[in-house]
C-alpha cells in the first residue's frame, strides 16, 4: 500500500511519465506541488518569469522531442498567463500538459483570492481539460492527460488541481501505467489501392506536406515517396523540414510568401496529394482558386480536417506515416518527365529572389551567415513578423523537429522561451531565435531564464525598429497610411541583454560583422546578436489576403524576370 | 401553434431537421463543452435534454439543431470531444422533444 499527498502522487506520476524537466512560476494555489517537486530527484524545475514563458519553453521541448511536455502556473493570473501558450499549442497540434493550481474546492465559486475558471476558460484553447474533483482522481487523470495529448492529433491539456487535493492524503495499491498515445488503427487497404490509382494514372501530382507528416515522424516516409513517385513537392509553414529545401523534388513553402515557382507548379497540377495539411488560408490563398484543375488525396489523423475545407476525392484517415508506407509500394516507379521537366523551368524561371543575401547584415544575409555557423543539426525558432516569413523562404531546412514556429496563432513573443525549451531539451544542439524588436519585446524577461539557465541560444534580432509586417500591410494594402507600426522610442538591445547579464554584439558597429558573427556562436551560452535593418524593405512576394495564390505581389527584385 | 409530434420550430421560424444523440461522460462541465462548441460557430442549439443513464457515469444529451451545410463538420468536431462517447444523428427529428412539448407551451 502506498500513502501519500496528491502533490506527492502528482510529482511521482510526472516522473513515471519520464518527465525531466517543468517550467513554471510558484504561488500560492499550487504551493503543495512546488514542496513536493523540490524533493523530487529526477525532475529539474526552470523558473521562467512568466507563465506565458513557461508554456513556450513546454512548447519548445515538446515540439523538438515529439514527447508531451509539461509546465505549471499558479491559480488566478498565473492561469490566465497560460492561455496563449495553450491556445498556440492548439492550433499547432503541440502536446503540452498545463498543470495549474486551484483555490480549495469549498473556496471555489467564491470569488476567493486569485480565483479564476481556468478549467472553463481554457476549454475552446485546448484538446482536453480537467478540473481534480478528488485526490484519487490523480491517479486517472494524469495519465489520462498525457494519453489524450499524445493520441491521434496531438495537442494541449490543462489539469487544474484545487489546493486542497494537492494537501488531501490517498492511499492505494498500485502505480497505473503511464499514459501513452493511442495506436492509430489501420488504413484500409481499399482506400489505400484507389488512392495510387489516383496517383499512377495523374499527370502532374505534387505532394503538399503539413504539420502533420512532423508530428507523425513521417518525413523518412514522405521523402521515399516523393522520391519513387517523382513528386514535385511543396511544404507549408509546418511542414518545413519535411524533406530538406534543396532536394532537387522540392518547391520549398506554399502561399502567401512562397517562392512564385511554387505557387505556379500548383496551379496547374491535376492531383495533390496533401499529407497531414489542414488547408490553411496563409497556404491556400482563396480557396476557390487554389489549385482549380487538381482531384485530391488528402490523408489525415483528423478526421474532421478532412472535407473542412476541400473535399477529397480519396481521404486517408490515419496515421500519415502509415499512409505514405502503405502508398510506396503501390506508386509506380515511373516519374512523369514532361511534368518534371515544366517544374524544373519554372524553378528556373520563377525562383525565390534574395536581393542583398550576399550582405552579412541584410535581412537574408544574417539568416544565410548564422546557417552557417550553427551547421546542419541546428534548431530554429523564430518569432512572428517579416523576420519569421524571411527564414521560412530562405533558411536551409534540413531536418524534421528542428523548426519551431508559432504558425496557426502566430504569437509574437514565441520565439525566445520556445529557443530556451528546444536547448533545455537538446542541449546537445544549437539553437538559433530569428526575432524582431517588436516581437522580442514580448518575453524579453525570458533574456533572464536563458542566462540562468545557460541555454545555448543565439538571438539574431533583426530590429527595424518596427512591427514590420503590419507596416508592411499598411503600405500594401492601405494605401500606405502606416499607422500606429513603428515605435518612437529606440530600444538599446544590446545594453538590455547585458543588463540581464547576457553577451550581446552589435553588428551596426562591427568592422567585420561576419567575425563578429561567428565568435558569437563559437562562444557556447546564450547571445543577443543585434542587426538594424531597413524598415522600407518588405517580404516578397506576397499574396494579397483574399487573393488567389497566382496573385502573388513580388517586389523590384522580381521586375526583370516577370512577364 | 399544433405540430405533429416529432416537429418543432427553430428560431429562424424553420423545421428543424436534425436531432442529435450523445452519449457522454456525466460530469460537470460536459455540457459546456458541448454547447461552447456550439456557440464558437455560431451554431444555434434549437433544444436541449440531458439526464443520466444506468448508473449515472454517463448520460444521454438530445440535441436539436438545424440542418445546414455545416452539420457534418460540427458533428465531427463533437465527435472528438473527449468526454463524448458517440454520437448517433436522426435526419428529420426525433420524437423526444414531440414528447416534451407540452411543457413547453406558453
Ligand atoms: C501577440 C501578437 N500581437 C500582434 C500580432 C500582429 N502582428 C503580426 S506581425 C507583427 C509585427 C511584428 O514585428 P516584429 O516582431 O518587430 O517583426 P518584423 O515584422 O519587424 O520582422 C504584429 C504586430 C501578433 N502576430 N501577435
Amino acid at each position: 500500500m502506498f500513502r501519500m499527498t496528491g502533490a506527492e502522487v502528482l510529482i511521482r506520476l510526472l516522473e513515471r511519465q519520464g518527465i525531466q524537466t517543468i517550467p513554471g512560476i510558484p504561488g500560492g494555489a499550487n504551493l503543495p506541488l512546488y514542496d513536493a517537486l523540490s524533493r523530487s530527484p529526477v525532475i529539474r524545475h526552470v523558473l521562467a518569469r512568466h507563465e506565458q514563458g513557461a508554456g513556450f519553453m513546454a512548447q519548445g521541448m515538446a515540439r523538438v522531442t515529439g514527447k508531451p511536455q509539461v509546465f505549471f502556473a499558479t491559480s488566478g493570473p498565473g492561469a490566465t498567463n497560460t492561455l496563449t501558450a495553450l491556445a498556440d499549442a492548439k492550433l499547432d497540434s503541440v502536446p503540452v500538459i498545463c498543470i495549474t493550481g486551484q483555490v480549495p474546492r469549498s473556496m471555489i465559486g467564491t470569488d476567493a483570492f486569485q480565483e479564476v475558471d481556468i478549467y472553463g476558460m481554457s476549454i475552446p484553447a485546448t484538446k482536453h481539460n480537467f478540473l481534480v474533483r478528488s485526490v484519487e482522481e490523480l491517479l486517472t487523470v494524469i495519465p489520462e492527460a498525457f494519453r489524450i495529448a499524445a493520441s491521434g492529433r496531438p495537442g494541449p491539456v490543462l489539469v487544474d488541481v484545487p489546493k486542497d487535493v494537492q494537501c488531501a492524503e490517498v492511499a492505494f495499491a498500485s502505480w497505473p501505467e503511464p499514459g501513452l498515445p493511442a495506436t492509430p488503427r489501420d488504413m484500409p487497404a481499399g482506400d489505400l489501392i484507389r488512392a495510387a490509382e489516383m496517383i499512377n494514372s495523374s499527370k502532374r501530382p505534387m505532394l503538399y506536406l503539413g504539420g502533420g507528416v512532423i508530428q507523425a515522424g513521417a518525413a523518412g516516409a514522405a521523402r521515399a515517396f516523393a522520391e519513387k513517385g517523382g513528386i514535385p513537392t511543396v511544404m507549408t509553414l509546418m511542414g518545413l523540414g519535411a524533406i530538406p529545401s534543396d532536394h532537387p523534388l522540392s518547391l520549398g513553402m506554399l502561399g502567401m510568401h512562397a517562392a512564385p515557382c511554387a505557387n505556379l507548379a500548383l496551379e496547374e497540377c491535376d492531383l495533390l496529394i496533401a499529407a497531414g495539411v489542414r488547408f490553411d488560408d496563409r497556404a491556400t490563398g482563396k480557396v476557390e482558386q487554389f489549385c482549380p484543375g487538381a482531384k485530391v488525396v488528402h490523408m489525415d489523423i483528423d478526421p474532421a480536417e478532412l472535407g473542412k475545407i476541400r473535399p477529397a476525392q480519396q481521404a486517408l484517415v490515419g496515421d500519415v506515416g502509415q499512409a505514405l508506407q502503405g502508398l510506396l509500394p503501390l506508386v509506380e516507379d515511373r516519374p512523369n518527365q514532361e511534368w518534371l521537366d515544366r517544374v524544373q523551368a519554372l524553378k528556373q524561371e520563377q525562383p525565390m529572389r534574395l536581393g542583398d543575401a550576399k550582405e552579412v547584415r541584410s535581412a537574408y544575409g544574417l539568416i544565410f551567415e548564422a546557417a552557417r555557423l550553427a551547421g546542419p543539426e541546428a534548431v530554429v525558432a523564430t518569432d512572428v513578423g517579416q523576420h519569421q516569413m524571411r527564414t521560412a523562404q530562405a533558411y536551409p531546412f534540413r531536418t524534421p523537429r528542428r523548426w519551431l514556429t508559432s504558425g496557426g496563432l502566430g504569437t509574437m513573443g514565441f520565439g525566445l522561451p520556445a529557443a530556451i525549451g528546444a536547448s533545455m531539451a537538446r542541449p546537445d544542439l544549437p539553437v538559433i531565435c530569428f526575432s524582431g524588436d517588436g516581437s522580442l519585446l514580448m518575453n524579453i524577461q525570458e533574456m533572464a531564464t536563458a542566462v540562468e539557465q545557460h541555454a545555448n541560444v543565439k538571438i539574431v534580432l533583426m530590429n527595424n525598429n518596427a512591427l514590420g509586417l503590419v507596416r508592411q500591410q499598411q503600405e500594401l494594402f492601405y494605401e500606405g497610411n502606416l499607422f500606429a507600426s513603428s515605435y518612437g522610442c529606440c530600444v538599446d538591445f544590446v545594453r538590455i541583454a547585458e543588463g540581464f547579464g547576457m553577451r550581446a554584439v552589435n553588428l551596426d558597429t562591427s568592422a567585420d560583422p561576419a567575425a563578429e558573427m561567428a565568435r558569437a556562436f563559437d562562444h557556447p551560452g546564450p547571445c543577443l546578436i543585434h542587426a538594424t535593418v531597413d524598415a522600407a524593405q518588405n517580404v516578397y512576394p506576397i499574396v494579397p489576403p483574399g487573393a488567389a495564390n497566382k496573385e502573388m505581389l513580388k517586389g523590384e527584385e522580381y521586375a526583370d524576370a516577370c512577364a | 401553434m399544433p405540430m405533429p409530434a416529432h416537429e418543432t420550430m427553430s428560431s429562424d421560424g424553420g423545421k428543424c431537421c436534425a436531432v442529435l444523440e450523445l452519449a457522454v461522460r456525466n460530469h460537470p462541465g460536459v455540457m459546456t463543452h458541448i454547447c461552447g462548441l456550439f456557440a464558437r460557430r455560431a451554431y444555434n442549439v434549437e433544444g436541449i435534454a440531458c439526464m443520466p443513464t444506468g448508473d449515472g457515469s454517463s448520460s444521454r444529451a438530445w440535441l436539436m439543431v438545424n440542418e445546414d451545410e455545416r452539420l457534418d463538420q460540427v458533428v465531427k468536431q463533437v465527435e472528438k470531444l473527449h468526454d463524448v462517447i458517440e454520437v448517433r444523428r436522426h435526419e428529420g427529428g426525433h420524437p423526444v422533444f414531440g414528447g416534451l412539448e407540452p411543457y413547453f407551451r406558453s
